[in-house]
Order: C-alpha cells, then structure tokens, then sequence
C-alpha cells in the first residue's frame, strides 16, 4: 500500500490508502479516520472515510491547509500499525431475488444494458462463471459483507464481501446510467454491493430488493428513531434470501412498527480472518443465531 | 404571517446555509449555491445572514404576503415587481399586506434570493431548513416549493426599507467566466497535454445543471495515462475504487463532460478528479446560465486562500454598511 495525500481545493484533504481495494487499505482508512476524529483538531468540519481512502474537509480561516495536512499524516504511521480489529454488528438484511419490481425496471431499461436478451442476474451469473443465476445468488449470500462506505446519496452503504480476492463477485455498471432505481434495491457494480436508500437514477446491476428500510428522514420506522440513517462503515451484513410472502409480511411489520431487525455484536479481527476465512465468517454469522 | 406561492417559477426552493456534519453518511451540505448572495439579503432585512430565503433558478416565482414585511432580493439580476411596479434588487422593500411579487425576466446570472424579515420559518432537519429532495429533508415536506404552499414567517424586529448594497460589492459574471481550480485528487490520470488543454480550452455551461452540479461541453476528449486497472476500480480509464468527492471537485466520466459538483453534492462514487474549484468560485458557479463560456483557470493554493480572503473582506464590507 502506498498512502498518497492530495487536497480537493482548499476546503479538503484526501487520503488515498491504496490505489485497490482490499481489507487492508479499508481498515487503515477506517482506523485513520477515526484518529483524525479523536485528535479533535480544530477547524475539521467533515470526516469522510469511504472503501480505501478518506477525506477531511475543513475551514481553512480555522487551520491552514498544509497544518491540517501534517496533523493528518502524522496519525498515519499509528493507525498502520493498530491492530485491525473492530467490536461491530453483524445484520441480516432480508433479500427477495429475482422480485418483481427490480425486474420491471430493468425491462425497462435494457438498451442501456450489457446484454439487452437476459436479466441482470443472468448476465452477473456468466460474467462469473457461474451456471445459473441460482448459483450466483448462492455466492452472493452464503458469506458475510463489510460495509466499506456509506454515502453516494442518503445513508447508501457500499458493500465489499468477506471472500478471498478470487472469489470476488464483479459486475460492470450499466453503460449508461438508469434514470430510475427502485428503493431498497441491492444492486452490485465493481466488487461492490449496495442497498439504494432512495428511488432515483443508478447505474449498479439490480438483484433483488430489501422489505427494510434503511434510510427513514420522518424517522417514523421503528427502529430509525434514534437516527434516520441506518448503516454505518465497520457494520457487517449477512444478506438472507426470502420469498415474496416473507418480503410483503416484514413489509408489514415494517409498516406496522413491530419489525426488529436481528442483529448481534461481533468482534472482527483481520488477521484471524485472513488465516481462515471460512471459519471465521462461520462463526461471524452463527452469531446471528442468538439474534 | 406566510409567503404565499402564487406561482413557483422553475426550481424554486427553501435554502439557508445548510447542515455540514452529514457528509460521511452522504447527506450533503446543501444551503445556498450562492451564499454571499444570500447572506446579503438577509443583511438587507436584518436577519441573522443564515436566515431561510427562497432560492430561484432563472424565473421568479409569484408570491403573495399576507401581512406587512420587508424584503430584498439579490443574487442575479431579474426585474423585481410589486403589484406590477418595479423595484430595484439588492434593495430593502416594504410590502403591504395583500402585494404580490412576480419577476421580469432574467437578464444577468442564474439564481435570486428572496429575504424576507424574519426568515422563513419551515421546520429544520438535521439543523437546517435547506431542501434536499434526495434525501426528502429540510424545504416543505423536503421538496421545491409548489403553488399553493403557505410558507411560515419567523418574527421580524421592523428591518428598515431602503438600504441597498452597492454595485461594486455585486459579483458580476465575466464572459468568458473563469472557474479557478487546484489541481489535484486524481490528475495524474490524464496525460500532460491532456491537462494543457483541459485548461486552456473554452468550455460551456450545458442545461444539465443543478444543485448536485454543473455538466460542462465544447472541451476535447481527455487521454489517460494507460494502466492496469486497481481492483476493484472498474474497467474504464476514468473509473477508481470509489471514494469522497469533493465539494467543487471536477469528475470527467469516460473523460468527455466535466462534472463540477456543487452544494447538493453525491458524497462519492467511482470517477477520477481532476482537482477542485476553489472555495472562492463556487459562487460564481451559482451564477452561470446554460450556455455560459467558461475557462478553468489552474491556480496554487496560496492564490486560493488570498481569494478566499478577497471574498471574505467584500462580506465584511457589506456587514459593516449594513451594520
């Protein structure tokens, strides 16, 4: 990794950890910008991590630029080498696949689509060697997920999955954007997954669709109260496969104020991980169990 | 006391300073696109300078006081009218009960700011009345005002009619305008002569503009510096592993239009940046109609602060003649 350290104008810093992504530069990113957070230095107005890279944004009447800079990599050498561990939740995200919804959207933009003759799903599941989009919707929920970033618009988590490099799910964006998404679409373009928090435009494959809300500005949703915005970076999903009848009765609950999403706190270590993936995801999602 | 909106004009909305402190979970700043211009008219009225103003993009709306006020518009230059008669901008205005303000048509700039005494007083979100209709916070049910809405008033310590602020302390749009930027972020993605010519071409303001940003044309296809794409980033030249935007950051998709993102900014995504326009020039960038010719002009950060600076000392002189 080589952490490269460029201003957006005189209001911004950015930090770019690594040029690719990886868990390694995500976590540097996450622990940076939380330094930066604690350090408390004056004149920050904005903190921004994103998947393997951060922004500062602040007033430069406040902290001139190059101060702000050197306040900002002298956290560098102590945030690479904290350990990269992290007490998060882990969440289950209900997914209805193949849903009716994504799927009339993506019908209606198809000439602005790779391949204008299947679904999205379907062009996912070749492009990744899979046979069928069962098999590729297997894959995308059978291991956990790392919230990476949060933003775009309104509380929309981007989502890196906890596989080895090879096992990656990748998937080109559409090439040209659409100009509508449902809301609470999952949708995947790059490595990464994510839950569109509004309608409106977007240019990620579309795969199915949440009955749970994750963005609420009325805060009326029950579990929203506290906050309007649902996720943020470190969370971990576990994305679980319902029907049409258990999509419309969350919905329900949703509606009603009785839905609780089930979530457990789980800690991560990255080292423990990386020497065996398989067994920690195992017990990263038996957690949810107790949920 | 209410504005009543007769008619709402094109994009007209409820704008105030904003709500920094959301960017991480990609709820922008928002606020006016031209703060200085809003700031004055709350001056105008004796407002607090953040007060709620009405934004308008290139046609006034109508709107109907139901009691007596005092008001300003600033911001571009658009004939002011009440009850018919017209009135000078950058001007405090006593309204009767029952006048109705409507607009001429625009003849400099892209955006009025409409102050009235007191300040529109709508509900705040997340601190702050600015509307965000992505996010459906802030403005009337976190939309553009409609005909019909009855916007509340906040209470008004009787603001003078009759003080105005002076022509020389108006930003006027040069033509060609000049966008200064720092380069930086991503540019080492395009090619030097790629660079030479992003900056000195003549580009144009294209009808794609909004509060999220500016889409610029006229300008060449930009040469990458070839690479391996970094996992993760995607296939295009243009494409990185998605990270924060800046405010004012310029992303040029597939290296064709420019995108200048502005006060309702997308908190990130997956284009190179080129560098950002200074905070000196984001403004201007309220300012410009579709069609605008524009250069961007490379400048050093030393040059940005002193033109923060400038911008600041022609707001000080403006608090100090209404002070």
């Amino acid at each position: 990794m080589t952490t490269r350290y460029t201003f957006g104008g005189d209001e911004h810093v950015y930090v770019e950890i690594d040029e690719e992504m990886s868990l390694d530069a995500f976590f540097v990113s996450l622990s940076m910008s939380n330094a930066v957070r604690a350090a408390k230095i004056e004149g920050v107005t904005e903190i921004c991590p994103a998947n393997a890279s951060f922004q500062v944004r602040f007033d430069p009447d406040v902290i001139a630029p190059d101060a702000m800079l050197s306040r900002i990599k002298a956290l560098e050498a102590e945030a690479e080498q904290a350990e990269k561990r992290l007490t998060t939740r882990i969440v289950e995200i209900p997914v209805h696949y193949q849903d009716p919804w994504t799927h009339e959207t993506l019908m209606r933009f198809r000439e602005r689509h790779q391949d204008p003759s299947g679904s999205d799903l379907d062009y996912a599941a070749r492009i990744n060697g899979y046979d069928d989009a069962a098999g590729f919707i297997a894959a995308h929920h059978s291991a956990p997920w790392f919230v990476s970033m949060v933003g775009f618009v309104s509380g929309l988590p981007f989502l890196y999955q906890l596989v080895a490099r090879e096992k990656q799910l990748e998937v080109p964006k559409y090439l040209r954007p659409r100009t509508d998404t449902p809301k609470q679409t999952v949708g995947h373009g790059g490595c990464f997954a994510c839950i569109y928090s509004v309608r409106g435009a977007g240019g990620y494959q579309m795969f199915g669709i949440t009955p749970m809300p994750i963005y609420d500005p009325e805060q009326k949703v029950s579990y929203l109260k506290d906050f309007m915005v649902f996720f943020k970076p470190g969370d971990i999903v576990k994305w679980k496969p319902v029907t049409r009848a258990e999509h419309d009765r969350i919905a329900a609950e949703v509606a009603a104020g009785t839905y609780a999403p089930r979530i457990a706190e789980v800690e991560f270590d990255l080292d423990a991980w990386n020497a065996d993936i398989a067994g920690t995801n195992a017990k990263l999602m038996e957690a949810l169990d107790d949920a | 006391m209410t504005l009543k909106i007769v008619k709402p004009g094109l994009a007209t909305s409820i704008q105030d300073l904003g709500r920094p402190g959301y960017f991480h979970l990609g709820i922008p700043m928002g606020g006016a696109m031209d703060r200085l211009a809003l700031r004055a008219a709350n001056l105008l009225v004796g407002n607090d300078e953040g007060a709620a103003c009405l934004e308008a993009a290139f046609l006034g709306p109508e709107v109907e006081f139901t009691a007596p006020a005092t008001i300003a518009i600033t911001g571009a230059t658009m004939p002011v009218k009440i009850d018919g008669a017209e009135h000078p901008g950058w001007t405090a205005i006593a309204v009767k009960a029952g006048q109705v303000l409507s607009f001429g048509y625009l003849k400099a700039g892209a955006r009025i700011y409409i102050a009235v005494s007191g300040g529109i007083a709508t509900p705040p979100a997340l601190g702050s009345r600015s509307t965000y209709p992505i996010g459906a916070l802030g403005g009337v049910e976190g939309r553009a005002v409609q005909a019909g809405d009855e916007l509340p008033v906040g209470a008004a310590d009787g603001a003078q009619a009759g003080r105005s602020i002076a022509p020389d302390l108006r930003r006027a749009v040069s033509r060609p305008a000049e966008l200064r930027v720092l380069p930086g972020l991503y540019v080492h993605r395009i090619t030097d002569e790629a660079r030479a010519r992003f900056f000195g071409e003549e580009w144009k303001v294209a009808p794609e503009a909004d509060r999220m940003g500016v889409r610029f044309r006229g300008g060449s296809q930009m040469d990458f510096v070839p690479r391996t794409p970094p996992f993760g980033a995607g296939s295009d030249p243009s494409n990185i592993v998605d990270g924060c935007y800046s405010y004012g950051s310029i992303q040029v998709p597939s290296g064709t239009e420019p995108i200048v993102l502005h006060r309702d900014a997308v908190s990130g995504g997956g284009y190179f940046t080129i560098g950002a326009v200074i905070s000196a020039d984001m403004d201007l960038i309220g300012q410009l109609q579709p069609h605008t010719p524009v250069h961007f002009v490379p400048v050093t950060m030393a040059t940005a602060l002193a033109a923060r600076a400038e911008r600041r000392a022609v707001l000080n002189r403006i608090r100090e003649a209404l002070g």
